[in-house]
């Protein structure tokens, strides 16, 4: 089929075909984030729908070393270190080459320290070979509390300083990253002038952009000009249950229930007792978000793409409905419940579409309450938590219960919080059968009850 | 307050929930669109002349303004030209240099969210000066610096947009060339480019040869950032944009409105004649997009080449009046039908969208159409409209009026500071689906409860 579905990447002027694969190179001294924004970029792209995968050297490292002794592991005059240290890149380097090449990944980010152009030039070269692009992501950094804070929430707690003491490891840390130093060649601006690089000097103050060739380098870009590290909570929630909930309908713009209304008072309850700085509420242009919203008492902003997804010629009908008058898509949305689209409709795969400038928005914000629905924030919270489309539509989002997010490390703590008053269960689960010649029985196993 | 509020009501035109009808929008609490910047800001351009600067000062203001940020540019060298009536040689401007002063800082007022100031302003007293007139008004301040040595870009660049000007209007083609470089010399003496040392607290960007490098510091804020990614994804390479709408659809022929029907026998003649003008084009590497609908895909089919569908090209969503003839809506929903026409561009169908709405999800479009080269898209009318509007720098009074009739092939160049339109009619008949502004009377709006006389509804904004 000549038309493809999804935009693709490309404005290509190198010798690529269009589409062909990204290899991120991550470059800087140890303790600068690499691994931090290799793990969030991968994270992001996959939810967008490019496939990415990270290879992460010291994992390679690791299992190759088995047991961590000290930094003398990484003194630059330790042969034996240096040919371990090569083989675990080039081993590395060979799961790349499987990962794009065979699996079709799409993108690939290569998280080590590369602190040296001799070793930057053989992955330029490895990826010539191979028909890949490359992008490099350098993080500059020198201010020592940045350096200090990082240590102590993501060195602290690895494997390789599972039995020391935090003095010891810090002291033996500090020592590691001497080691790299000396040979250190950032990436030069004259030198380098040919390569595709972002270069992120302390912690997102300032960025330097060079050449840019396509789409998804440009997305990217874009994504790590967005992120800070700014200690901050998110809070989601849904609206409070809503009349059509209660009687088991889909969609529609009803307003709250008696129960619903309710619970907007905890939850203003709930937020006054947070005590949060500079919260921001966003709401969707809902009428039943809105409600929620107008009882806290505090400015909201609407936005139209946090409204719940479209469920088309299904609107505000209840599941047994969508039975009776439309068996066949019914069971089609069991089949692939991310992908399926309603008729006149929109798919999950759509809503996270539209939901990505909410998430770029949300990465520059700092404390935000976010109230919107239920296939809308199962789209966010597999964002933040790292869910794939398969886990996304299933994803556990029930009413009257907030979620708070707080960035922690290289993930996300999550504390669920029911604020005390009952309301219906709108989760379907998936039927176990999912065929499109099963009986309205085997259809409608996992309905929710509802009045 | 307290309690939560009985109900909410909706406001008629934008279809937004609000606690109260005529509760006052400027304090109203939810906002519909969202808040991109609390405070103004100047946008200040950097650079010596022929660097690019009023051309990104144009199409920057015109991509604001289309995503719905009120913003102005003010370009210094167009006061100047008023300020010294003739421009006889350089003199003037080097003198004016110093001169050049307050004066123009005064037309800067708040009434736009973002205001782009277009000089060279390529000293450090300059910018300072600049600066503390901000603090003052309490605005934020972004640079944009473009810096470029590459002296076939600079002389393509006087060629292409300094020679239509007024300065040069009677100049023989030599002799303005040689006094342009010494203009530029003349600036040149005393050029401080930004410091990345000592401006490191200023926000700013720099751009090195026309994109090929950029310096970003410190961006404040959602806007800034905006600012920074359309910079990044702008070019200057030779290319046009060809926009047509689907060929002739079956609802088309039955005068109804959206819907997902395919072509008719004509749209499909259509396709053919739309293939054999993109052959005869000979455009090189040409992309070609659609929409999901049906119209859209048929039409791109026929062209043969390898094609994108974008979801976000469909459509506007009519909502209860999908499939509808406008008879039926004036019939079913008089009041609709009446606001429409009284704010199309802000009107939202009921379960539908507004114009507004389309110009936000065509947002990711356009910024894709930047980075591209040779572009062919496929489709609807109410969405061929934002992509000219956006174009050709049309307001969001005129947007939703603009012709684009069906079977018509709009060729886009982007030329000097604009773009250059050239239409193609590809002869083959189809139906009328334009409607006309039409003339607001007092009958128009049915509803007796209002106790306003019926004409200062047209006066009435919901925004």
């Amino acid at each position: 089929m000549r038309g493809s579905c999804h935009p693709k990447n490309t404005r290509d002027r190198a010798v690529c075909m269009t589409n062909c694969p990204t290899l991120i190179v991550t470059v800087g001294l140890p303790a600068r984030g690499k691994t931090y924004i290799s793990k969030k970029l991968t994270r992001y792209l996959n939810w967008i729908g490019v496939p990415t995968k990270e290879f992460n050297v010291g994992q390679y490292r690791r299992e190759c070393l088995k047991i961590y002794k000290s930094f003398e592991f990484f003194r630059p005059d330790n042969e034996e270190g240096l040919k371990i240290r090569r083989q675990c890149a080039t081993s590395a380097l060979n799961d790349v080459r499987q990962y794009l090449s065979v699996e079709g990944g799409q993108v690939a980010v290569f998280d080590a320290t590369n602190t040296t152009r001799e070793r930057r030039g053989t992955i330029v070269k490895f990826a010539e070979q191979n028909g890949f692009k490359v992008f490099f992501v350098e993080s500059v950094c020198e201010d020592p509390e940045v350096i200090a804070q990082n240590i102590v929430q993501v060195k602290l707690g690895s494997p390789d300083y599972i039995h020391c003491n935090s003095e010891e490891a810090i002291e033996d840390f500090m020592k590691r990253i001497k080691c790299y130093e000396s040979s250190y060649q950032p990436l030069d601006e004259v030198l380098d002038r040919d390569l595709s690089y972002i270069k992120i000097m302390d912690v997102g103050r300032r960025y330097l952009v060079n050449r840019v060739v396509d789409h998804i380098q440009s997305r990217i870009v874009y994504y790590l000009m967005n992120i800070h590290i700014t200690p901050r909570s998110i809070y989601l929630c849904r609206h409070g249950e809503s009349d059509l909930n209660i009687k088991g309908r889909i969609g529609g713009d009803s307003g709250l229930s008696a129960r619903g209304k309710e619970f907007a008072k905890h939850l203003r309850k709930f937020i006054q007792e947070q005590n949060i700085k500079d919260l921001k509420v966003w709401t969707s242009q809902m009428k039943r978000t809105i409600q929620t919203a107008e009882c806290l008492g505090a400015p909201y902003e609407q936005w139209k793409s946090l409204n719940e997804i479209d469920a088309g010629v299904c609107e505000e009908m209840m599941y047994e409905e969508i039975q009776e008058h439309y068996p066949l898509e019914f069971a089609l949305r069991d089949q692939d419940k991310y992908r399926y689209r309603y008729p006149k409709g929109e798919s999950y795969e759509d809503l996270v579409q539209r939901l990505e400038p909410v998430i770029m928005e949300l990465e520059r914000q700092e404390n935000i309450l976010v109230i919107c629905h239920q296939a809308v924030m199962r789209c966010l919270l597999a964002y933040f938590l790292d869910k794939t489309a398969d886990e996304l539509p299933y994803l556990n989002c029930p009413l009257h219960t907030v979620l708070k997010l707080t960035p922690v490390a290289y993930g996300c703590k999550v504390e669920s919080v029911y604020l005390g008053v009952d309301s219906v269960n709108t989760h379907r689960d998936r039927p176990e059968n999912v065929n499109v010649q099963r009986s309205t029985e085997d259809a409608l196993q996992t309905v929710p009850a509802h009045f | 307050m307290s309690t939560v509020q009985e109900n909410l009501t909706q406001t008629p035109l934008l279809k937004i929930w609000v606690p109260w009808m005529g509760c006052n929008v400027n304090r109203r609490r939810g906002s519909s669109v969202p808040q991109f910047c609390n405070s103004p800001t100047l946008i200040v351009m950097v650079g010596l002349p022929a660097r690019g600067k009023t051309y990104i000062s144009k199409k920057l203001t015109r991509y604001l303004n289309w995503i719905g940020v009120p913003t102005k540019m003010f370009n210094v060298g167009q006061y100047r030209r008023e300020a010294v009536k003739i421009y006889k040689n350089f003199e003037c401007s080097r003198k004016s240099l110093k001169g050049e002063s307050h004066l123009t800082l005064d037309v800067l007022t708040s009434v736009f969210l973002i205001q782009v100031f277009d000089a060279t302003n390529t000293t450090k007293e300059r910018r300072a000066v600049i600066i503390s007139f901000a603090k003052e008004k309490g605005y934020k301040v972004f640079f944009i610096e473009s810096i470029c040595d590459n002296p076939e870009i600079i002389a393509e660049n006087i060629k292409q947009v300094k020679f239509g000007s007024p300065d040069y209007v009677d100049r023989d083609i030599d002799e303005a060339m040689e006094d342009f470089i010494q203009r530029i010399e003349c600036y040149r003496a005393n050029y401080i480019p930004i410091d990345d040392e000592k401006d490191r607290k200023l926000s700013y960007i720099k751009i090195f040869d026309v994109g090929s490098t950029y310096l970003v510091n410190r961006v404040q804020d959602h806007i800034q950032s905006r600012i920074v990614y359309y910079l990044m994804n702008i070019h200057v390479t030779p290319r046009s944009i060809y926009l047509s709408r689907h060929g002739e659809s079956e609802l088309n022929l039955l005068g109804r409105i959206g819907g997902d029907s395919g072509l008719s026998p004509r749209g499909l003649k259509y396709a053919n004649a739309l293939a054999a003008f993109i052959r005869s084009q000979k455009i090189t590497d040409l992309k070609v997009w659609t929409s999901h609908m049906k119209r859209t895909i048929q039409t791109a089919e026929a062209v043969g080449v390898q094609y994108e569908q974008w979801k976000a090209l469909n459509e506007i969503d009519a909502g209860v009046c999908e499939e509808l003839t406008y008879e039926e809506i004036q019939e079913n929903f008089p009041e609709e039908f009446a606001l429409r026409d009284q704010d199309k561009y802000r009107y939202r169908y009921p379960k539908g969208e507004s114009y507004e709405d389309l110009v936000h999800r065509l947002e990711p479009v356009i910024m894709e159409l930047e980075r591209q080269e040779n572009v062919l898209v496929v489709c609807h009318q109410a969405v061929m409209r934002c992509l000219l509007a956006y174009f050709l720098d049309k307001p969001a009074d005129e947007l939703p009026y603009l012709r684009c009739p069906l079977h018509t092939v709009l060729k886009l160049t982007p030329i000097a500071y604009g773009c250059k339109v050239e239409s193609f009619f590809l002869n083959i008949e189809a139906v009328n689906t334009h409607r006309e502004r039409p003339v607001v009377s007092f009958h128009i709006c049915h509803n007796r409860h209002l106790a306003l006389p019926t004409i200062s509804l047209w006066y009435i904004n919901y925004v």
